[in-house]
Formats: C-alpha cells, sequence, structure tokens
C-alpha cells in the first residue's frame, strides 16, 4: 500500500474585507497515512472535507506540501486526480450523464477512445456494483443507494489507487449505507472515509478526529472515536 | 418522471444501429432539401419519410407525443401566421413540413445515445481547433445542459414546494431566492465532481 503525506500542509481564505481577517479552514497539519482504511470523524464544520480534499487537489494547501503515492498534488493536480478518485455526500451532483452506462463511459472517455471497448469496460464496471439490470435506465430514476453504487462505479472504474469517500452514507437509508460500507470497506484500493456513522468509522484501521481545523487525535479507531463521544457529552452537560 | 423532454430509449431496429454521424447527415439534407423545396410532392415525401421513419425506429408514441407538444403548439402558431399574411396552401405546406423534421430529429434522439451524438459532434468540430475550439469542451457542455434539466425541474419542484408548505406560495423571493442558490449550488459540486473524475483535464 502506498503513502499519504501531509507536510505542514494548511488551508486559509481570506476574509471578505478589510474588517474580516482570514480564516483558518485547516491549521499546518503534517500525517503520514499507510493504512489500507482510514476513517476521518468529528464534528460539523470542522475542517474534514477541507483535509480530504487536499488529496486530490480540489482544495490547494496556502501552506506545505501533499504527497499522495509518490505524487505532489499541488505540483501535479492532473496525476493526483488519476490516483485519487472522489465520491461525494450527494451523488446527484456527479452524475451528469442521462443513462447509467453513459455516465461511467464518461469518466473512461480520456482513457480508452475506442467506443466499443470503452462500452464493455462501463458495463463490466456496473455489473460489480450489481447494476447490470438499470445499465440503459436514466439515472434519474434510481434510488438514492443505486445513484450512490453508480457514482462509485463511475470513480473506480478508472482504477484509482486511492479512493476518497466524503460521508458517502450519510443521504442512505439502512440497508443502502450498509451496503455501500460494506463495498468501500472492502475495497483494494487504499480508502480515506470521511463519516458520521461511528459504527463505520470504527470498523477502519485507523481513525482521525477533526475539530477546530486541526487533526486532535489520531490513533486506534475504537479509542478515537470513544474520545469522541466523551467530548460531544462533556459539552452537552 | 415526465419532461419536455425526449431521451434515447434504447432498442435494435435498423434505426437504432444506423451510426449516429449518418443519421445526423441524413438529417441535415431531408431538413434542407424540405424547406428549399417548395410543393406538395417534397412536403408529402418528407412527411412520410418521417411516419415511416418513425414506424420503423418504432417510436414510442405516448412519449413521443408528450415531447411535441410545445413544438406542435409553435407549429400551429406559425401555420396560422402564413395563413393570415399568404394562403391556406403555403400555411398547410408549413405546418406539415415543421411536424415532419421535428418527429425526424425525434426520432433521432430517441435512437441514438447522447454518447455518439457528441461523439460525431465533437469529430466534426475537430477541423476547427486551430482557431481555438476544444471540441471536447464544447462536447462536455453540451452534456452537462442536457444533464441539467430533469435536476432543474426537481429543484425547481421543491423550492416551491418549500415555500408553499410556508405559506409562501404568492412570494415570487420565496420561490425564486432558494432556487437560484440551489442552482449555483448544485453547478459548484458538479463542477466539483467533474474536476475529482478528471474529466476536464
Amino acid at each position: 500500500m502506498g503513502t499519504i503525506e501531509l507536510d505542514g500542509a494548511g488551508v486559509e481564505v481570506p476574509g471578505a474585507g478589510d474588517a474580516d481577517p482570514p480564516r483558518q479552514l485547516l491549521l499546518p497539519t503534517t500525517l503520514t497515512l499507510s493504512e489500507r482504511r482510514i476513517a476521518v470523524i468529528g464534528p460539523n464544520g470542522s475542517g474534514k472535507s477541507t483535509l480530504v480534499r487536499l488529496l486530490n487537489g480540489l482544495v490547494r494547501p496556502s501552506v506545505g506540501r501533499v504527497v499522495v503515492h509518490g505524487v505532489d498534488v499541488g505540483r501535479h493536480p492532473r496525476q493526483a486526480r488519476r490516483k485519487v478518485g472522489f465520491c461525494f455526500t450527494d451523488p446527484s451532483a456527479q452524475l451528469v450523464m442521462p443513462t447509467c452506462v453513459e455516465d461511467v463511459e464518461l469518466s473512461l472517455r480520456r482513457d480508452e477512445r475506442d467506443g466499443t471497448r470503452r462500452r464493455a469496460r462501463a458495463l463490466a464496471a456496473l455489473a460489480e456494483m450489481g447494476l447490470t439490470d438499470q445499465a440503459e435506465q436514466s439515472v434519474h430514476t434510481l434510488s438514492g443507494g443505486q445513484k450512490q453504487l453508480l457514482a462509485l462505479a463511475g470513480v473506480l472504474a478508472t482504477g484509482p489507487e486511492v479512493l476518497v469517500a466524503d460521508e458517502p452514507t450519510t443521504l442512505l437509508d439502512l440497508a443502502n449505507s450498509r451496503r455501500v460500507a460494506t463495498l468501500l470497506l472492502g475495497l483494494a484500493q487504499q480508502l480515506v472515509l470521511v463519516t458520521h456513522d461511528l459504527d463505520l468509522a470504527r470498523r477502519c484501521d485507523r481513525a482521525l478526529l477533526v475539530a477546530d481545523g486541526a487533526v486532535r487525535l489520531d490513533g486506534e479507531p475504537g479509542e478515537v472515536v470513544e474520545a469522541y463521544v466523551r467530548s460531544v457529552e462533556q459539552d452537552a452537560r | 418522471m415526465s419532461t419536455p423532454v425526449a431521451f434515447y430509449r434504447p432498442g435494435t431496429t435498423v434505426l437504432h444501429r444506423t451510426p449516429a454521424a449518418v443519421k445526423l447527415v441524413a438529417l441535415l439534407i431531408v431538413s434542407v432539401t424540405v424547406v428549399v423545396l417548395h410543393g406538395p410532392v417534397p412536403t408529402a415525401s418528407g412527411a412520410g419519410l418521417a411516419v415511416v421513419a418513425a414506424v420503423v425506429a418504432r417510436l414510442p408514441w405516448r412519449a413521443a407525443a408528450r415531447a411535441s407538444r410545445s413544438i406542435v403548439v409553435i407549429a400551429v402558431v406559425a401555420a396560422a401566421l402564413q395563413w393570415w399574411w399568404y394562403d391556406a396552401a403555403t400555411a398547410l405546406e408549413t405546418l406539415v413540413d415543421l411536424l415532419a423534421l421535428s418527429l425526424l430529429a425525434l426520432v433521432l434522439t430517441l435512437t441514438t445515445s447522447v454518447v455518439a451524438l457528441v461523439d460525431v459532434l465533437t469529430r466534426a468540430l475537430r477541423p476547427l481547433r486551430p482557431l481555438g475550439v476544444d471540441p471536447d469542451r464544447v462536447a462536455l457542455a453540451i452534456m452537462l445542459a442536457i444533464g441539467a434539466l430533469p435536476t432543474m425541474v426537481v429543484l425547481a419542484r421543491e423550492s416551491r414546494d418549500a415555500a408553499s408548505a410556508r405559506g409562501l406560495d404568492r412570494s415570487v423571493r420565496a420561490h425564486v431566492t432558494p432556487f437560484v442558490v440551489r442552482v449555483v449550488a448544485r453547478a459548484h459540486e458538479t463542477g466539483d465532481a467533474l474536476a475529482a473524475r478528471g474529466i476536464d483535464d
């Protein structure tokens, strides 16, 4: 398994005007991630999404460096995006084509110029997600769970080495979120999973607790989750 | 979902299997011919051709009727104006020509996947590359626009329902503000997703 390295990487956004100071979305962070499945937990607005968006260059660090499996993300964002697949909370936002098979084909356009082979690869990717019967259906007729599976098929079809998933099960019902979770945790790829589902976080190999723009705790998932729950209960008192 | 836009329906008819480029060029030739040549013969042949194509493609009639509702209205209005300005024969020709061509266009969209159409377009635009036209970008923009239509319908409906739930049925602002905000937010999300998938590289 490759290594994801953050070397003093931080993100700052400028304020709206003179009276508005710049805001630190993520304080300079140094991390070395080499486990297969890494959970990122923490409150809303704490910087989890910013942290994981650094990994594929959707967010650029204002200080420091991010290196994913040997690729400097700041310097080679295109190469980084080929290595790092990204799965969003709301699959509807990333499904852009009318039918399922066409959406997966869109991901493959760059790698496969030949139309027939492109379709065959897209159908194979759908089959892996159990979506063979929906291949020619409109993406708008799918259930929420099927949409997320389709989004994953589109992302995984190009064979990334790392998959970053930002709350992939938040919008799903119990059965679908279990299905997506099992699939994600069973992937051969390195997985960085942002989630509010603490049971899911416990099933990972390592967990990061992010709060107020910094990684506050890093370690064995069971302990990190425990500490997070305790801190929330303390604040509620 | 019922949208006023017709989408590809997979099938195995001759017209489904004909390459998209052939169908596009054929539609172009028929359109120009029908419009340039006047008289009952070209008009009747155009209409006949359209009906035959629709039958051969096993056009789903109900979906076709729903998709052509607005074009029928436009054709009728155009014909009425022609009747007023010229005579009944010209009006009839305009009406039949417009309906025949829209039927043919419908056959094209219902038997050809968007990807196949966009591929043809990408190839056709390639000679314009020295002029600064990026064919892949144009193709992607068209696909996004087509894909965005149903999404906009859903967002509009949800914004309207949310306004109604607050008892603000009549407030234009309560309908439009959340709709615009959500459309822009959705555009940002889609942009991020495209970037993440490396589609715009």
